[in-house]
């Protein structure tokens, strides 16, 4: 049966038949038809954000901690511009989310009508897809086409571009059920026979190691489970990517830690000197490889991953698998289990023992301080305090974030927002929105870098207007502390730019909103702070005055292979960097 | 807690070159890709080429089924066989494709390349001209008393031939379509 009604009309149709429950976004000329209808209706409920890109990234927030597809609705011009940093960074985090915008009319574009933007232009690099609607009898179709896209394959973000006369134009709606089916149907099923050559390498390998990424997360919770089920069984270590932090507990008896440029130094050995490495997910990225030319010289690699294109994009792949993790991983486990769960235990039990000797090392040992707090304890006492909670991290980007990655454990999947492949600050405040409308009575903290949060700091307005208690919990350096740090090892210490000279009383800026300020410089306080932060019931901006020149430390040096790493705080980072690695970010 | 001992500058290369230096050498390939024909979709496979720095050598766009609005696009490009793997790779993963060939690895194929060329001159370089165009099997589409535009179809070596050919004989302009092509066989 087919209803004629309005595009705009479709389009809160097409939402509600999608399953949409949330809508973030802000109005404008182009898109008044379709609020007109949000306004007319209760089953989609709209959070008014402050700027278009705080849309997107609470939209990626609440996808990445629902596994559901976030949805955006922004206006033509400056505001689909503004959605390009949100749509971008889920791109390359292959996070799923629809985004909407609204288009001057159809016989208006290219006269360089008011907020006209080429839209599907400007997006067309940053989206898996994106369509520009010219035709309101197309348009319920494409939205559902759009749901399908977002979500399929390796998951991603799209836009539909929908001028404004073809929201008031009528036509017949298309519901999901009679939409045209998409030719786009991903392969999700491996192969048998290089699942079966895995396998047979699974019961040889003397020196395994799982390494897995935000593929595991994306396949859902099934995925995780099975990981769980397959690392247990065969004993083998494991550790992941910033991406893939949950999927296997980090207080699972074989976690690793994080790998990768400030990884764990384990983790990072461990992949050096494997000789059986199984890529779950993750997609070789340069924060992870180094050196490409001596990454990981002694394995075999198999590669699971939805997308064909990141097999041998980077490292060269002796068993590639393309397919969904979840859907690999059944059969996997199904043929291990029926050629009766071998594995190498003498060899495997000897690499433990190695594994455990590069543990000793403690590369996360840092120096406590009685007169200032140190940012990673910190971080260790918001574990302490928080770890039992129903707990969603977000973080921004910089030394923060890694020093998150080190010192918080999870448990499980989906608690962990962090904007890892196109490094965006600003990201984290936006996102913990997005997390805290998905789950209003869980605990959401943003861990900051008081640079990255000042980036979207607006998104307060809308925490404060929808009653979201995130918690923003910035680490003060009063300096860019990556940035800082890279200039100290590699630009003779000369800190250009690298500070701010005027940052706002964080308190009275949390007042000014109409939320909670917390300050805290003196360790012997932070426990109080922090339970006083927590215990509040609304938002918080924490305050937290950290040492001002920490470096974030393990760190394998850009153009480095992994077992190069430099080492806490005693480390020689003086000409650490050579001069090939200088020109690499 | 230790330091490990770095060596400055030990590194001859970037950690981005992904290349083995004794991987094979860059190899031409023809590519066809059949794609929805929906609007942009050749921006899409051109922004695809660009923004990753793949090479385009030549490039031919129609559609070839009105009904089911398919078009072909054919592709020339150059790179080393990791990076023609990669470009099929990218390609196959659009939305809007449905199908990528490699016609150069997936068999023997024919590839054919219509040009026009306008070439200018009177008395024995004009007679030439006319002369080489009769060997390589050109029409003349266009004729006046200074000037012939010839037709041409054929390899794209075929197409470079003549040109040098008719270069000192007058050459004026050319126009080619780039390259179209199709496997041999019944499949």
């Amino acid at each position: 049966m087919t209803r004629q009604m309005s595009g705009a009309k479709m389009v809160v149709q097409a939402l509600r038949d999608q399953g949409v429950d949330t809508v973030f976004g802000y109005p404008g000329g182009a898109v008044l038809p379709i609020y007109d209808e949000i306004f007319l209706q209760n089953d989609i409920r709209h959070i008014l954000v402050r700027h278009e890109q705080g849309a997107v990234h609470a939209a990626e927030g609440y996808a990445r901690s629902t596994g559901k597809v976030g949805v955006v609705l922004v206006t033509s011009g400056p505001g689909a511009t503004n959605a390009v940093t949100g749509l971008t960074d889920a791109l390359m985090d292959s996070i799923p989310i629809v985004v909407l915008t609204g288009q001057v009319p159809t016989f208006m574009i290219g006269n360089d009508a008011f907020q006209e933007a080429d839209t599907v232009g400007i997006t067309r690099p940053c989206t898996k897809h994106n369509w520009l609607v010219k035709d309101t009898a197309k348009l319920s179709d494409t939205i559902h086409q759009a749901f399908h896209v977002a979500r399929s394959g390796r998951p991603g973000p799209v836009l539909v571009d929908i001028p404004k006369d073809v929201q008031f134009a009528s036509a017949d709606y298309v519901g999901p059920k009679q939409a045209r089916t998409s030719h786009y149907q991903p392969q999700v099923k491996g192969d048998p026979q290089e699942i079966k050559r895995l396998v047979e390498m699974i019961e040889s390998a003397e020196r395994p190691i799982f390494y897995t990424g935000g593929g595991v997360i994306n396949s859902g919770p099934a995925a995780s489970q099975l990981l769980r089920e397959l690392v247990d069984a065969t004993g083998f270590p494991i550790t992941s990517t910033l991406m893939g932090l949950g999927a296997y507990p980090a207080s699972g008896k074989n976690w690793l830690g994080m790998l990768g440029m400030h990884g764990l130094y384990e983790a990072n050995l461990a992949m050096h000197g494997c000789d059986l490495m199984i890529n779950i997910g993750a997609r070789f990225d340069d924060r992870i490889t180094g050196r490409v030319q001596d990454f990981s010289p002694g394995s075999k690699r198999a590669h699971i991953d939805i997308d064909p294109s990141s097999i041998n994009k980077v490292i060269r792949t002796d068993v590639p698998i393309i397919g969904d993790v979840a859907h690999v991983l059944e059969d996997l486990l199904r043929l291990w289990k029926a050629g009766g769960r071998k594995t190498n235990r003498q060899a495997v039990a000897k690499w433990w023992e190695k594994i455990e000797s590069w543990r000793a090392i403690d590369c996360l040992a840092f120096k406590p301080s009685e007169a200032t707090i140190k940012p990673q304890y910190a971080l260790t006492r918001l574990e302490a305090l928080t770890r039992d909670r129903d707990r969603y991290i977000c973080t921004e980007v910089g030394q923060h974030q890694m020093w998150a990655a080190q010192y918080l454990g999870f448990e499980d999947p989906n608690r962990w927002m962090t904007s890892g492949g196109l490094g965006t600050m600003g990201y984290g405040t936006p996102a913990s929105i997005g997390v805290q409308v998905a789950h209003p009575d869980a605990l959401v903290i943003n861990v900051a870098g008081e640079a990255s949060w000042l980036m979207n700091m607006q998104e307060m307005g809308t925490a404060v207007q929808y009653r979201l208690p995130v918690k923003q919990f910035i680490l003060n350096n009063e300096r860019l502390g990556m940035v800082r740090q890279w200039q100290e090892l590699l630009h003779g210490e000369r800190y250009s730019q690298s500070w701010s000279e005027a940052l706002p009383d964080f308190v009275k800026l949390a007042e000014a909103f109409g939320c909670k300020g917390i300050l805290c410089k003196d360790p012997a306080d932070l426990d109080d702070a922090i339970m006083e932060m927590l215990d509040y019931d609304g938002p918080v901006i924490f305050d937290c005055l950290v040492e001002k020149h920490e470096n974030c430390f393990p760190m394998i040096p850009s153009g480095e292979p992994h077992n190069k790493m430099l080492l806490g705080e005693n480390a020689s980072t003086k000409d650490a960097i050579g001069t090939s690695g200088a020109v690499l970010v | 807690m230790s330091a490990l001992k770095i060596k400055k500058g030990t590194s001859k290369h970037s950690a981005y070159d992904l290349r083995d230096p004794h991987a094979a050498p860059e190899e031409t390939h023809t590519l066809a890709v059949l794609v929805d024909n929906e609007a942009g979709v050749l921006a899409r496979v051109i922004g695809l080429f660009s923004g990753r720095g793949y090479n385009i050598e030549s490039l031919t766009v129609a559609e070839v089924d009105h009904t089911g609005h398919r078009s072909r696009i054919t592709v020339v490009t150059t790179g080393t066989p990791g990076v023609i793997d990669q470009i099929k790779a990218q390609l196959g993963r659009m939305v809007p494709v449905h199908e990528v060939h490699d016609l150069t690895s997936e068999g023997p194929a024919v590839e054919r390349e219509l040009s026009l060329f306008k070439v200018a001159g009177t008395g024995e370089k004009r007679i030439e001209a006319l002369r080489l165009a009769e060997i390589f099997r050109a029409n003349v589409v266009d004729s006046t008393l200074d000037s012939f535009v010839f037709e041409i179809t054929g390899t794209p070596q075929k197409i470079d031939a003549f040109a040098e050919l008719m270069r000192p004989l007058g050459l004026v302009e050319m126009a080619r379509t780039g390259v179209a092509a199709l496997s041999r066989g019944a499949a």
